[in-house]
């Protein structure tokens, strides 16, 4: 157990060198800051002294070392288009984000896995041939196009929803909070829809499989002869086989969404950490946009921890803390 | 003699296919007397599974039973409501399958799967039931069985699961238990301890067996009377020493020929040329004509039934139909 963690820390840490590895590079071979930060006037002399103070002359090992370290304590710079430092944009952008994809992911794992079981065990049915049908659907049509056609209904024809931002936040110190005004939930529903509406078919699709391949086990079939109800069967034993593979998907796919978050917040102008990251790709705003990748990467990398973790306390065969007497 | 415990009679199973009707049952009967073991033989693919598992409701759709009628105790369960055939299920018949290394939830407690099957069927407490399990699990040999009942299957040894697998059949104790070759998926060395043990607790108990395998030798040692399966029809049945002692059907008399400690002698190893039909190419007349070494103009023609005798035995052989007719 120990040394399946430990494993799993330095697997994670080479994976966050790599990522930091390809975030450093963009500084040197997108755009020049030099250039982006004196502006084209500047007097050659003044060119060389910034690349001195910036240290573009070390050593790349050098570089990159001090780049690490200074990433380590949260340190990108400022951003060249804003000025400020990066980490207080990131953190200010951080709290939109999380709670669109948090919110996103719960919904779409509660109806995911509402909906996969509902189209397993009436497998023939009316409604859950329409689920998967209209499920394909939701899987093809891209993001952004799902959000437009919402706002369209929703917001422009129905005007039951706001189309853009946050609506009303209250301010918690360090995290700015949407969930406690009225405005704030509304805003969140488009949103939400669109970013979840991906994972949730995918989950869908998944538990139903799933759940059709576990109802055919030996052990259910088992549980049958045993005269155990059919609530017993579907819901304590198959449910509960079939969740073990899906929560490791499932969890993983938190990652994704948060990626993925950076489609709808354009749509609907959410002020997140992905509408800052598309800006300042239009910016060329090397240090946001490397400040941005390793976030990302590092929540990606944290998600796939958890689970990994998590998978070995749902499993009980993976724990091996109780040597199995050899009978 | 009593009324028999089970009563099958012109059991007929079908599964409906595009390319016509299978009938993989056709019009078997048969009795188990209260306490009996009934021995149930034949090739794989000659209906002894699905015999099982039309008994004890759990055939898997689109199999169904098309004809005859099954009786618990003189009364008719081959129609019962799912619900009804659910509260047999486990109480009145228990079922043990072939591989206890996947009849077992891998996710759930030894001690899990017996309290709620215990509970399930009988009106005690958790805690008596707890302590009933412990019993039952001491009884079918799991050592320190108050101490292992928390583990999970996967800390036992494929003859201990198979043991755990019997303390579940047994658990709501069942008056008729159905063991579907029970050992095949096990170790030789201890497949011959967990027949005894079916054996010597469904006695103990007045349960009867209806011991399903391909093993002459186990039905010889094991059963009371034996039932001979093929192609889907009961070629003969009678008590256990006659039939082995005296086999008449000559399909069974080929059988007889495969059990090692009845053959030692070269001359009288009979071997039966090819293999039995599959179910959508079952010759007309005699199942068995195409193999049998003594069929004759009748047997393309008319499909023999069997034949009541006077010793208890029945066959389903043209060649005996004359010896009948004097009765
Ligand atoms: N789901 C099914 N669909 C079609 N045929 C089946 C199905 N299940 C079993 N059968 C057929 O029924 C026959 C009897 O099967 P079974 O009872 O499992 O034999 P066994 O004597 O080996 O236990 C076999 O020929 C098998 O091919
Ligand atoms: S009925 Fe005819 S073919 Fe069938 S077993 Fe008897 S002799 Fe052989
Ligand atoms: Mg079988």
């Amino acid at each position: 157990m120990i040394a399946f963690i430990l494993r799993r820390i330095v697997q994670s840490i080479l994976v966050m060198l790599v990522v930091a590895l390809v975030s450093f590079s963009l500084f040197r071979y997108v755009g020049d800051p030099v250039a982006t930060m004196l502006g084209q006037e500047a007097t050659l002399q003044d060119r060389a002294e910034l690349r001195e103070r910036l240290g573009l002359n070390d050593p790349i090992v050098v570089q990159f070392w001090d780049f690490l370290s200074r990433a380590v304590t949260g340190d990108f710079g400022l951003s060249y288009r804003l000025q400020q430092p990066v980490m207080e944009l990131i953190l200010s952008r951080l709290p939109a984000t999380l709670e669109l994809a948090l919110i996103s992911g719960i919904v779409a794992f509660i109806v995911g896995v509402g909906l996969g079981v509902y189209t397993a065990l009436n497998r023939r049915g009316v409604g859950s041939n329409s689920i998967m049908a209209v499920s394909l659907i939701g899987v093809s049509l891209p993001t952004f196009l799902i959000g437009v056609l919402l706002i369209w209904v929703f917001a422009v024809e129905l005007q039951w929803l706001p189309s853009f931002g946050r609506g009303e936040t209250v301010d918690l110190g360090s995290w700015t909070t949407g969930f406690l005004t009225e405005s704030g939930r509304a805003s969140l529903v488009l949103p939400v829809i669109t970013l979840g509406l991906y994972q949730m078919t995918l989950i869908m699709r998944l538990v139903r499989s799933e759940m059709l391949e576990v109802l055919r086990t030996d052990y259910i079939k088992f549980a049958r002869a045993r005269g155990l109800s059919n609530r017993a069967i579907n819901f304590g034993h198959a449910l509960k086989n079939t969740l073990v593979p899906v929560i490791t998907i499932a969890g993983l796919q938190m990652g994704s969404i948060i990626a993925f978050a950076i489609i709808t917040e354009t749509v609907f102008q959410w002020p997140g950490v992905g509408a800052l990251f598309i800006n300042s790709v239009q910016f060329v705003d090397v240090p946001v946009m490397a400040a941005y990748l390793l976030l990302i990467s590092f929540i990606f990398v944290v998600i796939n921890l958890i689970v990994d973790l998590l998978y070995y306390v749902v499993d009980p065969r993976l724990r091996v803390d109780r040597a199995a007497p050899g009978h | 003699m009593a009324e028999p415990l089970l009563s099958v009679r012109d059991l007929v199973v079908e599964f409906p296919t595009r390319r016509g009707t299978l009938t993989a049952i056709n019009k078997v009967s048969f009795d188990i007397h209260p306490g009996e073991v009934l021995g149930v033989v034949g090739e794989s693919g000659a209906g002894k599974s699905l015999t099982g598992a039309a008994i004890i409701g759990l055939l898997e759709p689109p199999g169904r039973i098309a004809g005859g009628e099954i009786r618990l105790r003189g009364e008719r369960i081959d129609h019962l409501t799912r619900e009804a055939m659910r509260r047999i299920r486990g109480k009145r018949i228990g079922m043990v399958f072939q591989d206890p290394l996947t009849s077992l939830n891998p996710l759930y407690t030894v001690s899990q799967q017996l309290t709620e099957t215990i509970l399930t069927h009988l009106p005690v407490s958790r805690k008596e039931a707890r302590e009933r399990a412990i019993a039952l699990l001491d009884r079918v040999g799991i050592p320190a069985a108050r101490r292992r009942i928390d583990d999970y299957p996967h800390h036992f040894s494929g003859g201990m699961r198979q043991r755990v697998v019997i303390a579940l059949a047994l658990a709501a104790e069942p008056e008729l238990v159905i063991a579907d070759e029970p050992t095949t998926a096990l170790d030789v060395s201890v497949q011959a301890q967990i027949i005894d043990l079916i054996k010597e607790i469904c006695m103990e108990r007045g349960a009867s067996v209806m011991l399903i395998t391909h093993d002459m030798g186990v039905i010889a040692e094991t059963a009371d009377r034996v039932a001979v399966l093929y192609a889907g029809r009961l070629a003969e049945i009678g008590p256990v020493h006659d039939v082995i002692t005296k086999a008449e059907h000559p399909y069974t008399k080929g059988l007889m020929g495969s059990i090692p400690t009845l053959s030692h002698d070269e001359d009288r190893l009979v071997q039966i040329p090819g293999s039995m039909p599959r179910l959508t190419a079952i010759p007309t007349g005699c199942a068995f004509n195409p193999r049998c070494g003594e069929a004759f103009a009748k047997c393309h023609v008319d499909r023999p039934d069997p034949i009541e005798r006077p010793d208890n035995r029945q066959v389903a052989c043209w060649l005996y139909e004359k010896e009948s007719a004097h009765v």
